[in-house]
């Protein structure tokens, strides 16, 4: 802020206060004797006014907020430049409530980072705090539940994109990852996208409506365009993030209408990045949650 | 009655303005009560972009604010300024410019809103094509508000006018600093606001806070400053009091605006000048509470038959608590409790219900009857009604979500030993349901007493004699 903008903060504020200051100063009168005072000798469509002092009350109460008002620019950050004595910013609140707070988890904190994650399967506070973080972090996209929803994995039904190892859990939780299906409603037809449809519900674990005329067709679509990521047998590629076709979990919907119009119109699915908003060790943490929720046996085998 | 046209009052823009209020008030409200229910079984959009809870609050708060808050301003000002410089309006064709072109800005908004034409800024949603017909029809409403004052019998210019003149000049100046926008396309009305980051921020709330005080507090103290005393037949208490408090109140509402942001990027200068500002409207805002209710001293007994009289005085008593509990939420650290809580919309609507609707109310049937050459309303009993639904709606309504608020705020900020937070988003939400479910109640009843309204006005003015009042001489 350049000083003659201080400065012309400054002024207007001294002189509004100061101003409310001497408006109740020239217009404060003496209490009169009975309520009923005279009346200003006005009449507006039969309304007239009292000429009544200012109650008492009322004038200390606004020359307290006054004074209060005064006090406070004097502490506090207000007129201008001027920083006030306290030399209080929101930021320095912010980052001394942090130090606070970390002084207390922190050491918490590195004690579990340090451990791998299927220890902390032993570890119920390590697991209750993950949770925590994953429900009001995740909990926009896959539910407070992790249940996930349309277009969001389920993060319960140890069926994964990217893998469900903690080292992979992890890395999905720091880095990100971006699922990208093309569309191909220019390279097919709709007749090859309504064969791949029964071609892929013909190779599923659970029973899907097959049209039988149209599998052979399916088929050769299938192997020209989709087995490069799904794989010939169907089963997806987690490097790539290509679902499994086969496990009847149906990230964008189960329906064969569904499933063409995933076909035709493509989708990315991009999971964002949180090493930068949570930091590595609540990552850690989540992945210890996240990875719980799929692998509860072995806490109970060790 | 003589014939000549200039010796009588002009109430036919009084008396339009006082029937689109009533049904605006209705409209409004219902939309109102329709979101509330929205939040409470989000199934009630019926999958209609149309009816989407985004789209429809802003219809909500336009509908209430500028259609039934604008109509109940319009007439009463126009009405008032008329009474009290005993004199007719300055011209009647202005005078239905501005009728009809008030109501096609109405009908505008409730027809873009819906379609999701909107400029994203809150209370000043309309796109730029909108508002520059909002400042035609706001000039022409200066002119003729302004040029009856020039034109008037008496020598001074009355308390409730100087409030009225007050909200008219500045939310003209509100209007044209906030809206001024860039527009990119001409068939969707797109347009982006002429500032960008934190001051567009600050001069969004600059207007929405100023909004509040200039077209919601100082616009309906006009109200309050003619009905009152009219209502209870005793001259207003003080005087004194009323310059004062109208100096003190425009002088410091100006910089209010900044506690709508604090902690936020707004430089930590502003955000302490709009917290001491809120602080010491306190007194001043109370002043407007004080003068009404004391003009009452002397004639308490009034109020056990006169229900008119009831929502005046009730409304005042909702204005002091609201004025009260603004000036407490602009302390920082209180804000950080209740800011982005419903503890908001319950603060909002103890001003917008308690004080401006039933105040609105009340000038409405007090001025009505007159209007159309009745001696009184079609029923007092249904007034007596009304006033009751209303009352326990607005604390229903706010009782709920004071509770609400302190609840999301309190669990909102509740940490772990390790430092995690102990609750999720969706307890929280799951710990407002019934809340929501008593707000959508005080509202129901609130809207109900509106259609009782409804039926007692058109009641009133069926078999019309709309006969114009003769002009009384000034008497100084």
């Amino acid at each position: 802020m350049s000083d003659f903008w201080s400065l012309y903060i400054i002024i207007i504020t001294v002189v509004n206060i100061l101003g409310c200051l001497a408006l109740l100063y020239f217009t404060r009168k003496k209490k009169q004797s009975g309520q009923e005072g005279e009346t200003t000798g006005h009449v507006y469509d039969g309304i007239e006014e009292y000429d009544n002092p200012l109650p008492r009350w009322w004038l200390w109460l606004f020359y307290i907020t006054i004074i209060f008002s005064v006090i406070y620019l004097i502490l506090y950050p207000g007129l201008g430049k001027y920083e006030g004595v306290l030399g209080w910013t929101q930021d320095k609140q912010y980052q001394e409530e942090v130090a606070i707070t970390d002084a207390k988890v922190l050491p918490l904190y590195k004690k579990y980072s340090a451990m791998d994650i299927p220890a902390l399967l032993n570890e119920p506070q390590a697991i209750k705090m993950g949770q925590a973080i994953f429900a009001n972090t995740c909990f926009g996209c896959h539910g407070a539940d992790a249940k996930g929803s349309l277009g969001f994995p389920d993060l319960t039904d140890n069926e994964w994109l990217y893998g469900g190892s903690p080292a992979q859990i992890k890395h999905s939780i720091l880095k990100g990852r971006n699922g990208v299906m093309p569309e191909w409603k220019d390279s097919l037809s709709e007749d090859d996208i309504l064969a791949l449809s029964s071609y892929i519900s013909s190779k599923n674990d659970f029973e899907r409506p097959v049209i039988e005329t149209f599998l052979a067709q399916g088929e050769t679509a299938y192997n020209q365009s989709c087995a490069a990521c799904h794989g010939r047998d169907l089963k997806g590629n987690q490097a790539l993030g290509a679902p499994n076709l086969t496990d009847g979990v149906w990230l964008h919907g189960a329906s064969p209408g569904l499933v063409k119009d995933v076909i035709r119109h493509g989708r990315i699915n991009r999971m964002p990045g949180h090493e930068s908003i949570l930091g590595k060790d609540k990552s850690h943490l989540v992945a210890a949650y996240v990875y719980s929720l799929s692998n509860k046996k072995e806490k109970s085998e060790n | 009655m003589t014939d000549k046209l200039d010796d009588n009052y002009s109430y036919k823009v009084i008396r339009q303005f006082s029937i689109m209020a009533v049904v605006w008030g209705i409209v409004g409200m219902a939309v109102g009560v329709l979101i509330a229910a929205q939040l409470w079984l989000p199934a009630l959009n019926f999958d209609i972009a149309w009816l989407s809870y985004g789209r429809l609050r802003p219809l909500h708060t336009n509908a209430v604010i500028f259609a039934f808050g604008g109509c109940v301003l319009m007439a009463t000002s126009l009405y008032c300024v008329q009474r009290t410089c005993h004199t007719r309006l300055f011209s009647d064709k202005l005078a239905s410019f501005v009728f009809w072109g008030w109501q096609l800005v109405i009908l505008l908004a409730a027809i873009t809103l819906p379609m999701g034409l909107t400029s994203a800024k809150e209370y000043a949603e309309l796109e730029w094509p909108i508002d520059i017909l909002i400042t035609i029809v706001w000039v022409a409403y200066a002119v003729l508000f302004f040029g009856t004052i020039i034109k008037r019998k008496t020598s001074h210019i009355y308390v409730a006018n100087w409030f009225f003149g007050a909200f008219i000049i500045t939310v003209a100046i509100l209007h044209l600093v906030n809206s001024a926008a860039i527009p990119v396309d001409f068939t969707t009305w797109k347009s982006y606001s002429a500032y960008s980051g934190a001051i567009d921020a600050m001069v969004q709330w600059w207007y929405g806070h100023n909004a509040v005080g200039f077209y919601l507090t100082a616009g309906f103290l006009g109200i309050m400053y003619y009905f009152v005393p009219k209502q209870a037949e005793r001259p207003v208490y003080s005087y004194r009091l009323s310059i004062v408090h109208f100096w003190a109140l425009i002088a410091v509402y100006m910089w209010a605006g900044p506690h709508h942001l604090h902690y936020t990027a707004l430089p930590d200068w502003a955000q302490s000048l709009g917290m001491v500002f809120s602080l010491i409207l306190l007194a001043p805002s109370w002043g407007g509470m004080i003068n009404g209710i004391m003009t009452l001293s002397g004639a308490w007994h009034k109020l056990r038959t006169d229900p008119i009289l009831k929502f005046l005085i009730v409304s005042l008593s909702f204005y002091g608590m609201s004025t009260f509990e603004g000036p407490m939420m602009a302390i920082k650290t209180v804000n950080a409790l209740s800011h982005y809580t419903d503890w908001t919309i319950g603060h909002v609507h103890s001003g917008a219900l308690g004080w401006v609707a039933m105040v609105s109310i009340g000038a409405l049937y007090s001025l009505i009857p007159g209007l159309f050459g009745k001696k009184q309303m079609h029923s007092i009993k249904l007034i007596n009604l009304h006033f009751w639904l209303s009352t326990i709606g607005v604390v229903l309504y706010i009782v709920s979500m004071w509770i609400a608020g302190l609840t999301q705020g309190l669990m909102a900020r509740a940490t772990n030993a390790d430092g995690t937070l102990t609750y999720t988003w969706v307890q929280i939400l799951e710990n407002t349901y019934p809340q929501y479910g008593i707000r959508l109640l005080g509202g129901f009843l609130f809207l109900s007493g509106m259609f009782i309204m409804f039926y007692n006005v058109m009641k009133t003015i069926s078999k019309p004699k709309t006969v114009d009042t003769r002009i009384p001489e000034p008497a100084h």
